[in-house]
């Protein structure tokens, strides 16, 4: 039984990494923003770097995520 | 109730055995098999008229070709081209897998890590050969950076090697775990529907139905952006190894 709750607390740190990933998301997006309202003619360039950037950072909350599932059900 | 996780569970339909080692051909098998098919006739009959004026789907075939023409011209540059039929077909197959995933009751076998490692392992072992072949012995300079000071030397070449070894690791785990996750989280939500319906007369379940209807919308946005992501960090690879930093 303690085994078991130790799992459930151990499966809820693991997920604390996504308050990073929340600040980098945020971070990307408000700086896509800020250069768009410079400059709105760059959007086709910057759009495509700003998504490639929002894929990387959001698989850093999958590998957390996943770290999670182990501990849950591996 | 069924496991949020029982959808990624591997069925066999033709057992196979040869030689003691199991070739079962599987539902895994069946949708690889499925999503070349589609993607081929999606490609086939699309080019197959050549129409001057393109019809729509003469133009989203034209348009996935020119997608991923221009990924290479931009970040590979014109020694690229000779590697476009290979990472096109790694894209459309990517692609295709997980759109094809997303249908109800489909199987989606990126979300299994042997497939995504063996896709990442196959680009890894390429892309190191294309840059032995093209560059020989001075390949290995890649690992040693430049304007680095000779006594940091020891600390960095270590870092620059496993950073590159990493590199078939982060690239499976990220398409993986991306589909895993969001298909996950899609069968998560549906769990919420009868249990919340049956306890306020059927007027809370469409809140996780409107979710999951969301949640749907989202992952396809995933499903392409990751195939995306493959494919362009395939194409950063490449470059690395055609010119070398």
């Amino acid at each position: 039984m303690e085994l078991e709750a130790a799992k459930m607390i151990g499966a809820g740190l693991a997920v604390i990494g996504l308050s990073g990933v929340g600040v980098g998301i945020g971070n990307i997006f408000s700086s896509l923003i800020g250069s768009i309202a410079r400059n709105p003619a760059t959007r086709p360039q910057i759009f495509p770097m700003a998504m490639l950037g929002f894929a990387l950072v959001e698989a850093v909350a999958l590998y957390a995520l996943l770290i999670s599932f182990l501990i849950l059900f591996g | 109730m069924a496991s949020p996780l029982q959808q990624f569970e591997i069925h066999t339909i033709v057992p196979i055995n040869i030689g003691g080692i199991d070739l079962s051909f599987t539902n895994s098998a069946l949708w690889m098999g499925i999503t070349i098919t589609v993607a081929s006739v999606f490609l086939a009959f699309g080019a197959r008229r050549r129409a001057l004026v393109p019809g729509r789907w003469q133009v989203m075939t034209e348009m996935s070709y020119e997608f991923i023409a221009n990924m290479i011209r931009d970040n590979v540059g014109d020694a690229g081209r000779r590697y476009f039929p290979y990472i096109f077909t790694l894209f459309m197959f990517i692609l295709f897998g997980n759109l094809l995933g997303l249908v109800p009751g489909a199987f989606t076998f990126t979300s299994h890590i042997i497939v995504t490692l063996a896709l990442a392992l196959t680009v890894f072992l390429a892309v190191t050969i294309v840059g032995i072949v093209k560059h020989g012995l001075h390949f290995f300079s890649f690992f040693v950076p430049s304007g680095v000071p000779a006594l940091m030397m020891p600390l960095m070449i270590p870092i620059e090697i496993i950073s590159y070894l990493s590199r078939p690791v982060s690239l499976s785990i990220r398409l993986f775990a991306n589909m895993m996750a969001g298909h996950t989280m899609m069968k998560v939500f549906a769990g919420f529907v009868v249990p919340l319906g049956a306890a306020t007369f059927g007027i809370g379940g469409l809140a996780p139905i409107a979710m999951d209807v969301a949640l749907t919308g989202f992952e396809l946005l995933v499903a392409f952006l990751q195939a995306y992501v493959f494919t362009v960090l395939t194409c950063l690879y490449l470059n690395d190894a055609l010119n070398l930093h």
